[in-house]
């Protein structure tokens, strides 16, 4: 237990002593050091409950319960400050509601009720655990060399980094909080951290734009903790306990636990940014882009799955799961829709954020145990390559001045490392035979055995549209330019050194996902369901996939980039000025030649996508809430 | 003859047959668009000779990747037809021809050349528009069969045109595009009069052309397995059927390529997707009716 302690506390005690720091260079000293502390720590973590199947653990001391209840309310009055300052007046009532009947709950019912355990881990905290404790940190490191780029940038501006990075690593602490809770009052309150987290690291810029976002994404999750709220009420009320364990026992022993079990998926659909919610997370990108990256792979919409996916056994065939399913299956078919028309990379990579994290909702929502494999191998793969990607974006954005793909003609020319680890995010985001693609086949195959035929349907129409989108930006990446000049020298080196552990862990886990599935998740899942039949994909088949990675990464070491053949200039209408981007056209005049992408406005628009999928979703979330309410009443 | 026997000879002989075959087809293909056109026609073994020819060109190339990618995609061409053959998963099998045909649209578009990235956008819409109906046909078997193995399938109880008649028809629509038929030869073409320089082929030459025709024989002799999938039971006689009726479909293709002009992009998308959300929809529909 006191390993679970340390990774929440010990963020915490750095985040605190960060905000003191001025100084770059304590900071960078600080910020390293207890990045590798935490990566150690979670790896500790890893080893230490290996062989353990669930370990849950009691904490004596209700001073603690008394401590969070006392932040809370200092929470809630900040944001109520806030909202009334900056004329944001739903912020401040969601709060005025909801935190009034948090006390009274926890002073009227809470307190009666023992708690068995307040803590555990089992395999898929592991999980998460290394996803916070490796990426997340990874991350922090990543910032050191952007923030010092970005004040740069912004040198007219007071140098608050010291807040930032107390955010960052507050953001840590309540993640490893969310995913070791099992009391759920505890997990409110570390969910309701991650909200303020995210709240003051989007509005971080003060721009009125930044402001309006911040505020837009505090919104919608307070919207969420609300229905958190309502469901830790329901269940202490109704069931004596405020335990998910228990929950999930009451659950899958065939009592219905569908009202809170749609109020907590209700709250991880707020969290995990899917529609109707999904605006906060593309508002989200006016941030600095370590917080995309943190927001996108270990921290905040990961808590919103972790939660789904925790819920799992209960969901399924009933009004809770089909919501979720559904809700998931068209934020996935929409948001890759949407991906297609965006040129701007940071869109592009949220809605496709948006869009996996869908899938991985639909697949808790169908709620079997090879669904669920699915949805964590998302969540890995996810985790490691969407990191990569927003890191690489913010790392080619501050030295080519853009963030538009249409810009990023020729990266490979002008800076090399960048864009190959560019390309391995890519492929690991969609390609077999990289991790994603495995996944998507097991959601697939999880899909048409759950007999939803309509989900069957927003697959394979999303899977075609990834495909598209990738592809498209990873043309022009791939893209050779003559007489490029290579800018790549002028990289921080914390930056280069996060990009190249993150491109070789996306590689890596891509290698090893055999094992990991061996011995992580399936075992994860035994405990879950007692009997784990037939995986989604046999072993076989995961290593002709780990083999065919191995046979690409062989034939890139013999025979990339060699030829003996003349290198010629290419086809134009006209002779080739050589430069291979203008020719001599008719009358002597030179026409220089300029390349664009496609976007498929007229299919594809945001705003038509985000209306079809907003109506959709809030129309499936009302009848699915009417129908419960309708069975209580 | 064991599983582990039957898969080594049926790779091999996909190995050694299927460029064999898959030229011969062309030939073939070639004098009946000839016939068609009313002109004789070239030897029925012209293919291979433009192939040797090919092969005989100077080396010459935009840049130094280019041709590893056109490597890739003829090795992955032929590692989907050898676990086709074998008898392994469709799914899998799918995802390694998409693999396959990426390598392919990035080697067009790492030449930087306008002509050949069209090409290669161009291709890029047709997987999207042919990709839907694809996963439905193999999700089309899951469900008749309870397993995506085709070495399951072949052995099943009766043809699966019987419960997939609506797949089949979805699918031999997106194989004019598969097929690089018109109308649907939007990327490259075998028609110079529509085709816009040379499509995405257009900065390839020499032996790297070559292996792009030699990877389109084995790929259409695997286009054409999946067809064979359709008619093939655990009757013996039921092979004979099977191919026939593959000869039938190659027929209609070269039937409707030579009727048909090039059309516009739109249409490529918007009557694949179409016929993938009723025809594909609607046939899965009715078997999870029968299923569940």
């Amino acid at each position: 237990m006191s390993t679970l302690f340390f990774l929440i506390l010990f963020p915490l005690v750095v985040a605190l002593a960060l905000l003191v720091l001025k100084t770059d260079m304590a900071r960078g000293v600080l910020v390293k050091a207890a990045a590798a502390v935490i990566a150690a720590g979670s790896v500790y973590l890893a080893w230490q409950y290996f062989g353990s199947n669930g370990d849950y653990f009691k904490f004596e001391g209700e001073y603690v319960t008394y401590i969070m209840m006392g932040l809370e309310i200092a929470i809630a009055g900040f944001i109520f400050v806030l909202g009334i300052k900056y004329k944001k007046y739903l912020a401040s009532v969601l709060v005025a509601i909801q935190a009034p009947i948090m006390v009274w709950f926890e002073l009227n019912v809470g307190h009666t009720i023992e708690v068995q355990s307040d803590l555990f881990i089992d395999k898929f905290s592991i999980i998460m655990a290394l996803i916070i404790g490796v990426i997340g940190s990874l991350i922090c490191v990543y910032a050191l060399g952007y923030m010092k780029d970005f004040q740069h940038h912004h040198h007219d501006q007071k140098d608050r980094r010291p807040l930032f990075f107390f955010l960052l690593f507050l953001f840590l602490s309540a993640m490893f909080g969310i995913v070791f809770s099992n009391n759920l009052v505890w997990l409110y309150f570390f969910w309701e951290i991650t909200t303020l987290c995210s709240f003051l690291l989007i509005g971080f810029t003060k721009t009125q734009e930044a402001t309006n976002n911040a505020f837009r994404a505090i919104v919608m999750n307070l919207l969420g903790g609300f229905g958190f709220v309502l469901a830790i009420v329901y269940m202490g009320v109704t069931y004596q306990t405020i335990e998910l364990n228990q929950l999930l026992a009451i659950g899958m022993m065939g009592y219905s636990v569908v009202i809170p079990a749609a109020l907590l998926a209700f709250a991880g659909i707020t969290k995990a940014a899917q529609m109707p919610f999904s605006s906060w997370l593309l508002g989200a990108m006016v941030a600095p882009t370590p917080v995309s990256a943190l927001l996108h792979s270990s921290t905040m919409v990961k808590a919103g799955v972790y939660l789904i996916v925790k819920l799992a056994p209960v969901l399924g065939i009933n009004p809770a799961g089909i919501m979720v399913m559904m809700v998931g299956g068209i934020t996935f078919l929409l948001a890759s829709f949407i991906a297609i028309s965006q040129s701007n990379a940071k869109r592009v990579l949220a809605y496709s954020t948006v869009a996996n994290l869908g899938l991985i909702v639909a697949c808790a929502g169908i709620g079997t145990a090879a669904a669920v494999w699915a949805a964590i191998m998302l969540i890995i793969f996810h985790a490691v390559a969407k990191s990569l990607l927003f890191l690489c974006v913010g790392t080619a954005e501050h030295n080519i001045g853009s963030r538009d793909i249409e810009d990023m003609d020729g990266l490979f020319s002008r800076m090399p490392r960048v864009a190959i680890y560019m390309v391995v995010g890519i492929c690991g985001m969609f390609l077999a035979p990289f991790g994603m693609l495995i996944s998507k086949w097991a959601a697939m195959k999880a899909f048409v055995d759950s007999g939803n035929i309509l989900l069957v349907m927003f697959i394979v129409f999303g899977s075609a549209a990834t495909l598209f989108f990738w592809t498209k930006w990873l043309g022009k990446i791939m893209a050779i330019m003559a007489r490029q000049e290579n800018i790549e020298s002028k990289v921080h080196t914390e930056e280069i050194f996060v990009l190249t552990t993150l491109a070789a862990l996306t590689v890596l886990v891509c290698l090893m996902f055999p094992v990991l599935s061996a011995f992580v998740i399936v075992p994860y899942l035994t405990a879950v369901y007692a009997t784990v039949s037939a995986l989604a994909i046999s072993s076989g088949n995961m290593y002709i996939m780990a083999a065919m990675l191995a046979l690409i990464i062989l034939l890139i070491i013999i025979g990339y980039g060699k030829t003996n053949k003349k290198i010629v200039p290419i086809y134009m209408a006209g002779v080739n000025t050589g430069d291979d981007l203008s020719y001599n056209g008719s009358i002597g005049q030179t026409v220089s030649v300029s390349l664009r992408n496609w976007y498929m406005e007229s299919y594809f628009g945001e705003k038509k996508m985000n209306v079809i999928g907003n109506i959709s979703t809030v129309a499936i979330m009302v009848g699915v809430f009417s129908l419960i309410l309708g069975g209580v009443l | 003859m064991d599983r582990l026997t039957y898969i080594i000879v049926a790779v091999a002989a996909y190995l050694i047959l299927a460029p064999l075959a898959g030229g011969l087809l062309a030939g073939v293909d070639r004098r009946i668009t000839a016939r068609m056109q009313g002109r004789v026609g070239p030897p029925i073994l012209q293919p291979f000779y433009d192939v040797f020819k090919l092969f005989e060109k100077e080396g010459i190339t935009v840049n130094k990747v280019q041709d590893f990618y056109i490597q890739c995609f003829l090795i992955f061409i032929v590692i989907t037809g050898c676990f086709f053959f074998a008898g392994g998963d469709l799914l899998l099998i799918i995802f390694t021809l998409t693999l396959a045909s990426i390598f392919l649209i990035v080697a067009a578009f790492s030449s930087n050349s306008p002509y050949a990235q069209i090409g290669a956008e161009r291709e890029l819409l047709q997987m999207m528009a042919y990709e839907p109906m694809v996963l439905i046909t193999a999700i089309g078997f899951y469900l008749v069969y309870g397993t995506f193995n085709i070495s399951d399938v072949v052995a099943g109880g009766g043809p699966a045109i019987v419960y997939l008649p609506g797949i089949f028809i979805g699918f031999v629509y997106i194989l004019t595009i598969k097929l690089r038929k018109s109308p649907f030869d939007l990327s490259m073409s075998h028609h110079g009069h529509q085709e816009l320089v040379k499509g995405l082929t257009t900065e390839f030459s020499g032996k790297t052309l070559a292996l792009i025709e030699i990877a389109h024989w084995y790929e259409n002799i695997f286009l054409m397995g999946f067809v064979y999938l359709f008619f093939a039971w655990s009757a013996p006689w039921s092979p004979i059927l099977a191919v026939l009726i593959c000869c039938i479909i190659y027929f209609l293709e070269i039937f409707i390529d030579n009727n048909e002009a090039r059309v516009k992009w739109q249409l490529a998308i918007n009557t694949s997707w179409i016929a993938a959300a009723t025809l594909g929809f609607v046939n899965m529909l009715v078997l999870y009716f029968i299923v569940f």
